[in-house]
């Protein structure tokens, strides 16, 4: 494998080993086992006082080290691990920031109840799922929320959207990308059943 | 925007392309080569990638109101989908007021069978699909994309494989991509089964998660599991036989045989007595002779068969 040291070092992540590319079943398994626990890292992160940009960039980094990790030998059990990550990845950014407080250590420490708690049901009913999706769908813009109706339900392609819709298929873009956007915050990063 | 919120964006914007449809292997090499720069991509676009596929549910809402909307003795199934059905599932979502379009468009089209019917679609790309007895499909076929919704009843896929166009089933909520392939997917009243003859499907699972089949496999999907277990050439043979208008059963109940017979024909076998239904049957029935199979009936297991018109009862 070819190394590429120069892109490495502009990216903002881990990676300095060159191209990047996933075990087999890596994807499965993620999707599967880490993405559930989105909402569960989220709250905990919010818990440590964080804003929202800073969150999301706390996640990637937590994503990007599992992934690494996992690419070797899959973690098991998955919890446990993917929450250490953020732990030891909250204390780099303190020893980093020169800000290791008494409430971040705290903080800290309500991460193992939140490893306690039980996890999200792995097998969450299809029409429980076909609920939350329908919720996440009710709280998208009308114009986005319209143009997925007519894609997902409708099976409508593109150019029908856009004429459908009276909008260019430029504009659809715009709708599907912000959509698919808000989709994976409300559907892997908030709680079942939890309101705007 | 952070710097998270830009690889997302610029995850969604790979998204969308692929979302678009008229991908191409070049497409393909270059979202490849964006996915290998770094984890950061990988994990953003794996992340948006699973939220979307999840929307894939939404799929649903059209075949519950379609189901509920069919009048209920109408003989024979209106080959055009009711605007009032398109605008009856509108209302579930909550969008009452505002107007959607929903009409048969060049690119898509529906094709259904009535009880007793049997129908072979072929399409320009040389995939084949086989409707079975009271199927309804609705297919969109175009350059860019292959995608079918099967609505209701059982279908045979014979799929010419093209990695650029991938071919899509949604059925019952799950979504079954060819990957180059003969298979038969089946809707019953509480089941999806996907049943692999050749090559490899993948079906969905929930959580944008999905699993691999490989030929001889049966998938079994209830609204919250999916099974998978294996079966025999014979037994696959004998599973597709119907497209050759005949049911073979090796030793399966007599009730059994009698609700897969009624699901070709208007004429139902009532089967009276529970021990009669648990009968071993063997061999093999055309699908349309109700006649023949009663007289075999009778004559094998010397049951009272009473010809009712609309019905014909089997009883000790």
């Amino acid at each position: 494998m070819g190394e590429t040291p120069d892109k490495a070092r502009e990216s903002a992540d881990f990676s300095h080993r060159g191209a990047v590319i996933a075990a087999p079943g890596l994807h499965d398994w993620f999707v599967r086992e880490v993405l559930p626990l989105e909402a569960q890292l989220m709250q905990f992160l919010r818990r440590t006082g964080r804003n929202k940009s800073d969150m999301d960039d706390l996640l990637q980094d937590i994503y990007v080290r599992v992934c690494e990790a996992a690419q070797k030998q899959r973690p098991h059990p998955v919890r446990p691990f993917v929450f250490a990550v953020a732990r030891n990845l909250l204390i780099d950014r303190a020893r980093r920031e020169h800000i290791v407080s008494i409430e971040a250590v705290e903080d800290l420490d309500a991460l193992n109840i939140a490893m306690d708690a039980p996890g999200p049901d792995q097998n969450v009913m299809a029409r429980e799922e076909l609920r939350r999706v329908q919720a996440a769908l009710d709280r998208l813009p009308p114009r986005a929320r319209q143009a997925v109706i007519l894609r997902k339900v409708d099976g409508l392609s593109w150019r029908e959207i856009a004429a459908a819709m009276g909008i260019t298929e430029k504009t659809v873009n715009h709708h599907i990308t912000d959509a698919m956007r808000a989709l994976a915050d409300m559907l892997y990063g908030e709680p079942p059943g939890s309101k705007p | 925007m952070s710097a998270a919120e830009e690889i997302r964006a610029a995850a969604a914007v790979w998204l969308a392309k692929r979302d678009r449809g008229e991908w191409s292997e070049e497409d393909q090499k270059a979202l490849d080569a964006w996915l290998a720069e770094s984890w950061s991509h990988t994990v953003a676009y794996w992340r948006l990638d699973a939220a979307w596929n999840r929307t894939d549910r939404l799929g649903a809402l059209r075949q519950q109101k379609i189901e509920t909307a069919r009048p209920a003795r109408a003989p024979v199934w209106p080959l055009v989908f009711r605007t009032a059905a398109a605008l009856g599932f509108v209302a579930i979502l909550g969008f009452a007021g505002t107007q959607f379009l929903h009409r048969q468009t060049a690119t898509t089209r529906d094709y259904a069978t009535a009880i007793g019917g049997r129908e072979t679609i072929t399409f320009a790309d040389g995939s084949k699909i086989e409707l079975n007895t009271d199927t309804a499909i609705r297919a969109r076929m175009t350059t860019a994309e292959r995608s079918i919704w099967l609505t209701r009843g059982e279908a045979y896929f014979d799929v010419k494989h093209d990695p650029a166009h991938p071919f899509v089933v949604y059925a019952a909520g799950r979504r079954i991509t060819d990957l180059g392939t003969k298979f038969l997917v089946r809707r019953n009243a509480k089941t999806l089964e996907v049943a692999l003859v050749k090559g490899s499907v993948r079906v969905g699972e929930g959580g944008g998660a999905s699993r691999l089949l490989k030929p001889g496999d049966v998938a079994v999907a209830s609204a919250e599991s999916m099974v998978i277990t294996r079966k025999s050439a014979r037994e696959l043979a004998n599973e597709l036989s119907w497209r050759d208008g005949v049911l073979v059963f090796d030793n399966a109940p007599l009730g059994e045989v009698a609700s897969e017979l009624n699901r070709y024909n208007r004429q139902k076998i009532v089967i009276a007595n529970e021990d009669a239904a648990k009968l071993a049957v063997v061999g093999s029935f055309r699908t349309d002779d109700v006649q023949g199979f009663t007289d075999i009936v009778r004559a094998v297991f010397k049951l009272h068969v009473e010809n009712e018109g609309n019905r014909i009862v089997i009883s000790r």
